[in-house]
């Protein structure tokens, strides 16, 4: 069984269909690309599975579980996590506090103990507080040392993105969905996120969808590309099959006037 | 790099436009002095001795001139990479002619009262101003010569703003600092005279002769009085910020571990055995201002965590209050409508439910509200619970206009709390407790929870906080806060009238967190002690508290919108130094030592 399902998912925005009928499946361990042309749906699907927007129809299953109708928070807390197409960080804490937000989660502490703070409080925030560090780590010394305690706002771009996985990262997702996660990147920092790609697959056993523009990011990466068009899945297979697909082609640079 | 050393050798030649600058500042001036004087201030002013002979309505409507004088003196802007001028003539001259501006404007307001009588549009300009009895704006002179003074005077004092702007920077806070001390002792005269009376009869420290050397019997700073205060504070001062002194804090951690927590320890029993001593020292008046403010620092301390932290601008928090003082009231007065008159310590777990359930009642249907609408649903729930209390329909139960009264005190053991000083010790550990409380949640999981609510609401649920246990959790602390305020208040007062809830107290408070600094608990206590304490303690300012507030808040969000004690990363958002952040820089990180630097005195 898939670790990830979706079955005839829709959504209607006004007039406009931006997700129809999609059926998806994403295996445990797999690297997928999904692409398509502007306005396709991507950010839309990610949006729909991650439960910031409600479906019409259809149904999303994870790890055999519906969870359509959850809450972000609910869907967060079983294992999919996400970043954002244009970076959304909290640009007035730290670092450090952004990442650790993302373990709420799987923290307990409330109120009482926040005050009292008794032994099993402050064992929870160290641990947090290291988690947040770990994850931050992953991006090697980027992210590290006096830029922990740093506001967000202050980071530059590559590095709010980093900063972005990093945060996604800490919730201990099995599914993490990165949102063109290379945009704003030069080509050096987009190889370093290939490679940083493969090792959170490889090393810390996350699935990963994500969609791209970069092409060399779409065929540096993924096992599985899936293509989008109007809200419907053309296509999908390896890199270069899809790259050569009649309808991929068309979805991207129109029809031929020939055939028309 | 040879560009920019060429660069830095260049002056900034192009003279600009210093003059305009200077007039257009003077006529500013010149409109404020015009405004204190028709809405009254100056005359209202003018029965208070303040500084020798000089009351405080001169002395209002002098500080002007130097003031303005002081502003257009000072340096022109300069570009990036250009060598500034040296401060000079120039700077005198645009403090002279902004002081003529002004007084140029002044004069001409003083012929138009001198001639016409404007009382019909402007009721506080009265005739004491210019024509009859004292003749404020002209100093009791004719209305030539008088005009002549105060022309001259306008001119000088804008010159010696102006000068003030040449003077090295040292010595230029070590002058601003002497007027500072001496305005603020005339200013506080009541109550620097009743803590000195205080710690003559409670320490047996003889400070009347120090009094006596002071204040004049009228109350006014002495000539004596003012050259030595303000001798004392230039030279602390002067002293204070000798060059290659390191500040206080790197001093302190640089001492051996053990010194240092001898050192915090000590502190802290010195400032205990002052908080104890205080309120015997300042006497019951002073100690019941500390307690008004106190009640407000703890609605402050709440609305801080609803609005600092969570982000969520509650203009109805009144409301929280009311229900505090109100379940008290119902709970200790033999005379409610439940009448068991409990004693006080016994209704404060009901306090914390019954404000608890009202946090609940107003956050549940603003869950989905943020910003502006949330703020216009709050301001009238605030109403609508203030409607509640006066209504003839919950009469029965809360009294309607007539209130509850009977209160019950507070009591420890045997003691019943019914002086002002010994309220303060009790109101006290509440403002610590909650103070520590807003600490500690800020540092927690929760409180890292409701500042990502503040940051991004959608981003947040996504992350993994839950926004409406958040937004309720906010709701309900901040309520318990202001709900142990209203407690504290209705038994300090003794009873409880609708009219003490209204929309007012949500107002103030707010200001009170927004000019202190959003977020920080320093600069709420700071916030609180100045928009609450000292309009309690400057009674001449009563009347025109509400124009003072909103002169303050445009001042404060024009130049330091992020409060006089800001929350360290709010000051860093607003004031921020560039900080190039790519790794190729790493190596001349900038640490954080840069905002404190620059919060220092910008020159």
């Amino acid at each position: 069984m898939a670790l990830f399902e979706i079955r005839g998912l829709t959504k209607d925005f006004g007039g406009v269909r931006a997700v129809d009928g999609l059926d998806l499946d994403i295996d445990e361990g797999e690297i997928v690309s999904v692409i398509g042309p502007n306005g396709a749906g991507k950010t839309t699907l990610f949006n729909l599975v991650t439960g910031m927007v409600t479906a019409d129809q259809g149904a999303v299953n994870f790890q055999g579980r519906a969870i359509a109708g959850l809450r972000p928070s609910q869907i967060l807390a079983l294992g999919i996590a996400r970043t954002f197409q244009n970076v959304r960080l909290f640009p007035e804490m730290t670092v450090r506090e952004n990442v650790m937000v993302a373990r709420h989660c799987r923290t307990r502490s409330g109120m009482l103990k926040a005050v009292l703070r008794p032994p099993s409080f402050r064992r929870e925030e160290k641990e947090t507080r290291q988690r947040a560090e770990r994850a931050l780590e992953f991006f090697g010394s980027r992210l590290v040392g006096w830029r922990f305690d740093t506001p967000a706002r202050s980071l530059s771009y590559a590095n709010r993105r980093r900063l972005e996985i990093a945060r996604a990262l800490a919730s201990d997702p099995k599914l993490l969905l990165l949102d063109e996660p290379t945009a704003g990147m030069n080509p050096r920092e987009t190889e370093e996120l290939i490679e940083l790609i493969r090792r959170m697959r490889d090393d810390l056993g996350v699935t990963i969808a994500l969609i791209e523009h970069d092409m060399r990011l779409v065929k540096g990466v993924s096992e599985r590309v899936v293509v989008l068009d109007y809200g419907q899945l053309i296509a999908q297979g390896r890199y270069d099959e899809v790259a050569s697909n009649d309808r991929v082609i068309e979805a991207y640079l129109g029809r031929k006037a020939t055939t028309a | 790099m040879t560009a920019t050393g060429e660069l830095a050798a260049i002056d900034f030649v192009p003279a600009p436009k210093a003059g305009p600058r200077a007039i257009r500042l003077g006529l500013v001036g010149g409109a404020v002095a015009v405004f204190v004087s028709v809405n009254g201030m100056v005359e209202a002013f003018s029965g208070r001795l303040l500084l020798g002979s000089l009351a405080l309505g001169e002395a209002l409507l002098l500080s002007v001139p130097l003031l303005i004088g002081y502003l257009a003196g000072r340096p022109e802007p300069v570009l990036e990479g250009f060598t500034a001028r040296r401060p000079g003539w120039r700077n005198v001259l645009a403090g002279l002619v902004a002081g003529l501006a002004s007084g140029v404007t002044l004069a001409l307001f003083v012929v138009l009262v001198a001639s016409f009588d404007i009382r019909g549009v402007f009721l506080n300009a009265t005739p004491e101003l210019v024509r009859d009895g004292p003749r404020i704006l002209t100093f009791g002179l004719e209305l030539g010569a008088g005009l002549g003074l105060l022309l001259g005077l306008y001119v000088a004092l804008g010159g010696a703003g102006g000068v003030l702007q040449v003077l090295p920077g040292r010595f230029r806070r070590a002058v601003l600092t002497a007027l500072g001390w001496v305005a603020g002792l005339a200013l506080m005269q009541p109550a620097v005279a009743q803590v000195l009376r205080g710690i003559q009869q409670e320490l047996r420290i003889w400070t009347a002769p120090l009094t006596d050397f002071l204040y004049d019997a009228s109350g006014a700073l002495s000539v004596p009085g003012i050259a030595t205060i303000a001798a004392a504070a230039f030279c602390l001062q002067l002293l204070a910020s000798r060059q290659h002194r390191k500040p206080v804090r790197t001093r302190l951690e640089q001492l051996p571990d053990r010194s240092r927590r001898i050192l915090r320890v000590a502190i802290l029993a010195a400032v205990l055995l002052l908080l104890g001593l205080l309120p015997q020292v300042i006497g019951p008046f002073l100690s019941e201002v500390l307690n008004i403010a106190g009640i407000f620092l703890l609605m402050a301390l709440g609305l801080n965590i609803v609005v600092g932290f969570a982000g969520l601008l509650d203009l109805g928090y009144v409301a929280f209050f009311a229900v505090g003082a109100y379940t008290t009231a119902l709970l200790t007065s033999p005379q409610s409508s439940v009448g068991v008159g409990w004693v006080f310590w016994l209704a404060v777990p009901f306090v914390i439910l019954a404000a608890a359930v009202s946090g609940l009642m107003v956050g549940t249907p603003v869950l989905r509200m943020r910003g502006d609408y949330l703020a216009i649903v709050t301001l009238g729930f605030g109403e609508i619970a203030r409607l509640l209390f006066i209504s003839d329909w919950l009469k029965p139960w809360f009294g309607g206009a007539q209130g509850i009264i009977q209160v019950g005190d507070i009591s420890l053991g045997p003691v019943q709390i019914r002086t002002p000083e010994a309220f303060f010790y009790v109101l006290f550990v509440f403002v610590l407790l909650a103070a520590y409380a807003t600490y500690a949640l800020q540092d927690s999981r929760i409180g890292r929870a409701w500042m990502a609510m503040r940051e991004d609401e959608a981003v947040a649920e996504a992350m993994g906080v839950n926004i409406v246990t958040a937004k309720l959790s906010a709701f309900i602390v901040g309520a318990v806060l202001a709900g142990f305020g209203g407690a504290l208040f209705a038994t300090k007062i003794g009873s409880v009238f609708p009219h003490s809830f209204n929309v007012i107290v949500s107002i103030t408070v707010l200001v009170v967190i927004i000019v202190g600094g959003m977020a920080s608990v320093p600069g709420v206590v700071l916030g609180t002690l100045v928009l609450v304490g000292l309009p309690e303690l400057l009674r001449e300012f009563e009347e025109y508290r509400f124009l003072i507030y909103g002169a303050l808040l445009i001042f404060m969000m024009l130049k330091r919108p992020e409060g006089f004690i800001p929350s360290g990363r709010r000051a860093e958002e607003l004031h921020e130094q560039e900080v190039a952040q790519d790794e190729w820089l790493v190596a001349g990180a900038p640490e954080t030592g840069a905002t404190d630097a620059d919060r220092d005195e910008p020159n």
